[in-house]
């Protein structure tokens, strides 16, 4: 689904990503870990078409496409989907409508019709549920206002409508209390399935005990220094990062 | 519905922009006594509207441009102006539709506006002002039928002289500003509304202003009196071709509501806004005023203001009633090369007063958008109330928003409160929604659609879709020429 091949990212002369190479495929849940300013946001970012990352190089194949020469919306049109370490706040967009739009937009680009308003509601109250989300949240405007975990679960929650096929979860365990790390989890894994894809980005292993990863991957210093199945994550978690280090 | 009414209008243009090829009975350009005169005899007025012309004119003549408004543009040469044009119809106006040029019908049906009564506006009556004269009132038996008078300010001039006089000038005098004198001298039409006591006006009144005529100015005169207890929605629309040269378009709008009367007014204004580089457009030089005179009166004002390549223009209210309210939402937007210095003033006079102030600012492009506030609490004003709030929203780095509340205090008990924001949309709220599939363009839309709409929300329906629309277009603008 996913091919990454030697990924290049350099800010201000500094290089942030020093040569990624990453294979995904369809059905499979790859973990990120690695200590703080090692490249994990900028991977998410490059690979979801922001802007402004200074200069890339390397290629990332994605469903056969070559994913860096697409807009950011095409990339969102083909089933990409970022949730965001900050989910910033939209003042003056109504959630439900901001999802609405972004659903029907969807829709409209798979030839399919747009959904009506009630079919729309009945189906965001359906994935509202499985992550806990009051209704009055989809009243107010984007994020605005949110707490921290909120606005994660506000991230999950557009993750289940817009139903993507490749996702990345940038941070969604950082900041939740306990009960809603297990919604957030919940929500995760309720998108499962075998032509989807997850790439997690995370630091602790907490989130790994309930959305069990079959990968996981460390960067440090722009590079993917270690990789291996889920008890990596313990054992980076008992010896720390001094373990990769050394 | 108004998602996808949007959408239809982002393709457009200013699709209001072509020229109605009629004879015109024209003034020759330029201002003295003698074309007063004229003006006056070919709307066969009584001897006191003459006076008053004149008076206007001989204090005019001793006045010059204010110069505090944030604006720069070309002086105006007054005397390159015509005063009076009016599409020639034969001599005298029409008195039906029927009679009404059918060339002048397709203009406003182009506009969207259809005369005929039995058009999809069913319920607003529509009276139309092309050039300086009104062509077309509708609805006028059936209003008549409640006794509220809605029609040609000449007309009520000959039907209700002693309304005219008595009302006429008393919110705003002669010599009120210098636009305010010229507009008194020369102004050649407007529309008349009287909502007799305790009368609900049964429909929404509309006014649709059209510039045709090149080199004309427009200057027309609205008096809306509601008399006890009594209520009229009042709206207002205007459009104008396309020219190269800039228009001056000075209008006095007057209202008066009575005890327990209640006046709104809207205003959807459209007219020509200049090409990019800002050659062209109306120079909108406006004095609005209400007076709630009567205890427990209320006027609302609600403004889009999207359309001039200069507005000047502060909608305000005299709350001398004793709890008397007034309101004033606006909507500014100023693209390209627009400049717009607008607001309102709120004077408190009576006891109990209460206003408030919405004002939404939206600079782009290179466009400067001012707010121009004043509250002011007489010392009689007990208990007055003032909330105002002030909002800015920039897209782009070379446009400007700027702000002057203005609160004068003379009564101890008074409660003002005035809240501001500026805001820019960030590259961040862009990309989040480019990741959602939803495009810059519309995420631009989306948003100054969600700053807009507290104010909006105030407007009747078909001209909220119409406010809607308006800002697409104005904002496809904003994105071309942002990149
Ligand atoms: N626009 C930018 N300009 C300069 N430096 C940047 C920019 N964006 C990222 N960086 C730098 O790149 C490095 C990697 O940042 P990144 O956000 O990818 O880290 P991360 O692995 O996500 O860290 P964290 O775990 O703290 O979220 C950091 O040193 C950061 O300061
Ligand atoms: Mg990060």
């Amino acid at each position: 689904m996913l091919k990454i091949r030697n990924l290049h990212a350099t800010i201000d002369k500094k290089e942030i990503l020093r040569g990624i190479n990453l294979d995904i495929n369809a059905g499979s849940i790859h973990a990120i870990m690695g200590p703080n300013g090692s490249g994990k946001s900028t991977l998410a970012n490059i690979l979801v078409g922001k802007e402004n990352i200074g200069n890339i190089s390397g290629t990332v194949e994605y469903l056969g496409k070559d994913l860096l020469k697409m807009l950011p919306e095409e990339r969102a049109n083909l089933g990409l989907f970022l949730a965001f370490q900050y989910p910033t706040e939209i003042a003056g967009i109504n959630n439900m409508f901001f999802l609405k739009t972004a659903f029907n937009n969807l829709r409209k680009q798979q030839g399919l019709n747009e959904l009506d308003a009630l079919d729309f509601m009945a189906l965001v109250k359906a994935k509202s549920k499985i992550v806990e989300i009051d209704e009055e949240f989809l009243k107010r405007p984007v994020n605005f206002g949110f707490s921290g975990g909120e606005k994660k679960r506000n991230e999950i929650l557009q993750m289940l409508v817009l139903d993507p096929t490749l996702v990345i979860l940038d941070e969604p365990d950082s900041g939740l209390d306990i009960d809603a790390l297990q919604i957030v989890a919940k929500g995760i894994n309720a998108l499962r399935s075998p032509n989807k894809s997850i790439i997690l980005i995370t630091h602790y292993q907490r989130l790994l005990d309930y959305v069990v990863p079959d990968y996981i991957h460390i960067l440090y210093e722009g590079k993917i220094v270690k990789s291996g199945g889920k008890e990596l994550a313990l054992e980076l978690e008992q010896k720390g990062y001094g373990w990769i280090e050394g | 519905m108004l998602e996808k009414d949007l959408k239809q209008s982002l393709a457009q243009e200013y699709k209001y922009g072509f020229i109605t090829d009629i004879a015109s009975d024209e003034l020759p350009a330029g201002l003295n006594e003698e074309i007063i005169r004229i003006i006056s005899s070919k709307k066969n007025e009584p001897e006191f509207m003459l006076a008053w012309r004149l008076k206007a004119y001989a204090k005019w003549c001793k006045m010059s441009p204010p110069t505090w408004a944030k604006l720069k543009y070309n002086k105006i040469n007054y005397q390159d102006i015509i005063y009076y044009a009016a599409p020639k119809t034969g001599k005298n106006q029409p008195k039906t539709l029927d009679e009404v040029d059918p060339k002048l019908i397709e203009t406003y049906k182009k506009l969207g506006i259809p005369l005929r009564e039995h058009a999809k506006l069913a319920g607003i009556a529509v009276d139309a002002i092309f050039d300086s004269v009104s062509v077309a009132t509708t609805f006028k038996e059936k209003l008549q039928e409640s006794g509220v008078i809605f029609c040609p300010f000449s007309e009520a001039v000959q039907k209700y002289p002693e309304l005219i006089q008595k009302y006429l000038g008393t919110v705003v005098p002669y010599n009120d500003n210098f636009f305010a004198a010229l507009n008194s001298a020369v102004f050649s039409d407007g529309s008349f509304v009287y909502i007799p006591k305790s009368v609900r006006c049964p429909m929404e009144l509309s006014t649709y202003f059209r510039i045709n005529a090149a080199k004309t100015g427009q200057f027309e005169r609205t008096l809306i009196i509601a008399d006890e207890n009594s209520h009229v929605s009042y709206l207002e629309g205007c459009t104008a071709p396309m020219r190269d040269e800039n228009q001056l378009h000075a209008a006095v709008v007057e209202l008066i509501a009575l005890d327990h009367a209640e006046i709104k007014y809207s205003t959807v204004q459209n007219w020509y806004p200049g090409d990019e580089k800002g050659k062209g457009g109306i120079y909108n030089f406006v004095t609005k005023r209400g007076e709630c005179r009567g205890t427990h009166a209320k006027i609302s004002w609600t403004q889009v203001e999207t359309g001039s390549a200069i507005t000047w223009k502060y909608p305000s209210t005299i709350l001398r009633g004793d709890n008397s309210s007034s309101e004033f939402y606006s909507v500014a937007l100023s693209n390209n090369m627009q400049q717009a210095d607008t607001g309102t003033k709120m004077i408190h006079i009576g006891k109990n007063t209460k206003s408030v102030v919405i004002s939404k600012g939206i600079a782009a492009g290179m466009g400067q958008n001012t707010y121009r506030g004043l509250i002011k609490v007489l010392s009689s004003a007990d208990n007055a109330r003032n909330y105002t709030q002030c909002d800015s929203l920039m897209l782009g780095d070379k446009c400007g928003a700027h702000t002057f509340p203005k609160i004068s205090v003379k009564n101890k008990t008074a409660t003002v409160e005035h809240e501001a924001s500026v805001t820019k949309i960030s590259e961040d709220q862009l990309f989040y929604c480019r990741q959602r599939n939803i495009k810059k363009d519309d995420a631009v839309t989306m948003i100054v659609n969600g700053f807009c709409r507290s104010v909006f929300q105030q407007l009747p329906m078909e001209f909220a879709v119409e406010a809607y629309k308006l800002i697409g277009v104005s904002l496809e603008k904003i994105n071309n020429s942002s990149g």
